[in-house]
């Protein structure tokens, strides 16, 4: 009596299984990755379905860590990275007989936030690192030379990101010189939330792609030459290379692209994907004539 | 003939009804047995996962005696004490919060209100329990953390008594119905005895009632504390997710759960961070099993007498 049955539900699974993917008349890529580049990934996926109506885009963030471990488990197409892949992570997708292909989409500057009441206007890469570094002497804003209006306490509330975020990666390589960071920070889960964090908190510092700064905040220019040269953190200024603190935005496959994939990364990079991005708050990939209304 | 023809449909009937009866047995039974498995499943998943860390680069004195939790670093270091005492400061103080609420609601309810106010505050109460964690931990991020920074001057809001408020009133509602229930089950004669005796309203429920419900309340009050180690959303908001051993209640905290929910989906699995979360787990097992398992024997303490 039982076998029977089994068999029977056995076999409608299998039917369900196999009819699927060949009914569904659109084809998804699955696209996850760095919180910095979700929202023009979603841009990008939302502006496709215009170019290629057949081709569906879900794009999830969660950070570079979680993209590209999806990546080695095999259930992304598209990686979103907003540092470059591990020597270790590269290695596994290698093991598996993958050979993984990084594509640079564009740039960010990493901006410094402060709140809008904060009198700092400029502050060097050497005082951050003594912010942020394990043993960094910095604790005080009165040791920065200012008064913090709404601080009263003077403690330096230092805001950072998740472990396993790129933007906490690069910061840790471009300003900590990849030592470790001072415990105690509070570990925000997105860029977002620093953001909002250092906008209701007069004591804060905190960092994130420039692209998530808004009037409310206060960025201060940043010089990593000990203080020669202040440089805004701008678009034009992360593209040009003088801001100090700017890196590269990249999407990773698997392996060489192919079929809907392949048109897709084409189409990010040319003229009209790479105007979202500037639209965004990014610097494009390379130099790009926009329309003046952006298009959106 | 008539007779002659009922009995082989009744017996068909009785058949039926049989099968009936022994389909239901087993699903009860399959039911009443399925919450021991998945405890059990669940125990032997968190186990394993994280076997291979505790045999491997686990070290007992690092792990519970110092503050380095850097699973990222260059040179890796697993040490969750700060965590620990985070989530053991922010249960804490909620459970101070959680107590005067729950208790006093539940005496209320049970020995003040009646008909309609009585059970327009039971519902209330169980809607209060109904609101989801994240609602609770954006309140915490967006409100308290203004509020606090304004009243109390300090320079974050985003700290132990912001969690520990935010975790006591979510424990509130579920201590409130265990603790009137506690009272709930005192006999109606103590009282008649103790109003027999000319005592006041006040003097009944002060030396006769809450003594007779002290095992009810205190299990209420335990199964509370459970809560408060489990809770993982509302706290990763309204903690602060900082490493940092708490000298006062205006320091940030990071939370055992918290940490487990912030880093388990960006591990790979297998790794030694990956492991290293699953001891966490392991510990939080263990811990709320213990805080249940007190729990359970106090109230079994009431049956006794």
């Amino acid at each position: 009596m039982k076998r029977p049955h089994f068999l029977f539900f056995l076999g409608i699974t299998l039917l369900a299984g196999c009819g699927r993917p060949e009914g569904s008349s659109r084809t998804v890529i699955q696209n996850k990755g760095s919180d910095t580049l979700v929202n023009v990934a979603q841009a990008w996926a939302e502006a496709y379905q215009t170019v290629n109506p057949g081709i569906a885009v879900a794009v999830t963030g969660g950070g570079t860590g979680t993209g590209i471990a999806s990546l080695l488990n095999g259930t992304v197409d598209i990686a979103n990275a907003s540092r470059n892949i591990k020597d270790s992570e590269r290695a596994i997708l290698v093991e598996n007989g993958h050979s993984p292909v990084e594509f640079v989409v564009g740039f960010d500057a990493l901006a410094i936030f402060l709140h809008k009441d904060n009198p700092i206007q400029e502050i060097t890469v050497e005082q951050l690192k003594a912010i942020y570094v394990d043993g960094g002497e910095l604790e005080r804003w009165s040791q920065l030379g200012v008064t913090v209006p709404g601080c009263s306490s003077d403690k330096i509330i230092r805001i950072s990101r998740q472990n396993n975020a790129g933007t906490y990666a690069y910061f840790r390589e471009a300003v900590l010189d990849d030592q470790d960071f001072k415990l105690g920070s509070l570990d925000m889960h997105g860029s977002k939330d620093v953001v909002d964090l250092v906008m209701n908190t007069p004591c804060a510092i905190g960092y994130s792609g420039l692209a998530y700064a808004n009037e409310e905040i206060h960025m201060p220019a940043v010089s990593s030459e000990g203080g020669a040269t202040f440089v805004k953190p701008t678009v034009e200024s992360a593209v040009d290379g003088s801001y100090p603190i700017a890196r590269s935005l990249l999407m990773y496959t698997a392996d060489e692209p192919e079929g809907p994939v392949a048109a897709f990364l084409d189409w990010i990079l040319s003229d009209e994907g790479q105007c979202i991005m500037k639209d965004k708050g990014y610097a494009t990939a390379r130099p790009v004539e926009c329309p003046a209304d952006a298009g959106m | 003939m008539a007779e002659k023809s009922a009995v082989p449909s009744r017996l068909d009937q009785r058949d039926a009804s049989w099968f009936i009866d022994k389909l239901f047995q087993v699903l009860m039974f399959v039911g009443g047995i399925s919450a021991v498995i998945f405890i059990i499943g669940i125990f032997v998943f968190i186990t394993k996962e994280g076997l291979a860390f505790l045999f491997e680069g686990f070290s007992f004195l690092e792990f519970f005696g110092s503050i380095n939790w850097r699973p990222t670093s260059t040179n890796p270091t697993y040490g969750a004490l700060a965590l620990i005492v985070g989530t053991a400061s922010i249960t804490g103080v909620a459970i101070l919060v959680a107590i005067p609420f729950s208790i006093g609601a539940a005496v209320y309810i049970s020995e003040f209100a009646t008909g309609k106010t009585k059970e327009t505050l039971k519902v209330l109460v169980e809607l209060l329990a109904a609101i989801p964690s994240v609602v609770w931990g954006f309140i915490g991020l967006s409100i308290m953390n203004e509020f606090i920074i304004e009243v109390f001057d300090v320079p974050i809001g985003l700290n132990v008594l912001n969690a520990g408020i935010i975790l006591g009133l979510m424990a509130a509602p579920i201590m409130t119905t265990i603790a009137e229930d506690a009272l709930k089950a005192v006999p109606d004669k103590y009282r008649e005895a103790a109003e027999a005796m000319g005592a006041t309203r006040w003097q009944i429920i002060r030396q006769v009632v809450l003594p007779a419900a002290k095992n009810g309340l205190v299990s209420a009050v335990l199964l509370g504390v459970g809560r408060g180690f489990g809770e993982t959303m509302a706290v990763l908001m309204a903690s602060g997710h900082a490493i940092n051993i708490p000298t006062s209640p205006f320091d940030s905290v990071r939370a055992l759960t918290a940490t487990i929910a912030a880093e388990l989906g960006e591990t790979a699995q297998g790794s030694e961070h990956y492991g290293a979360l699953f001891a966490l787990g392991i510990f939080l097992f263990l811990i709320t099993f213990i805080i249940n398992l007190a729990a359970d024997l106090v109230v079994r303490g009431i049956r006794k007498k």
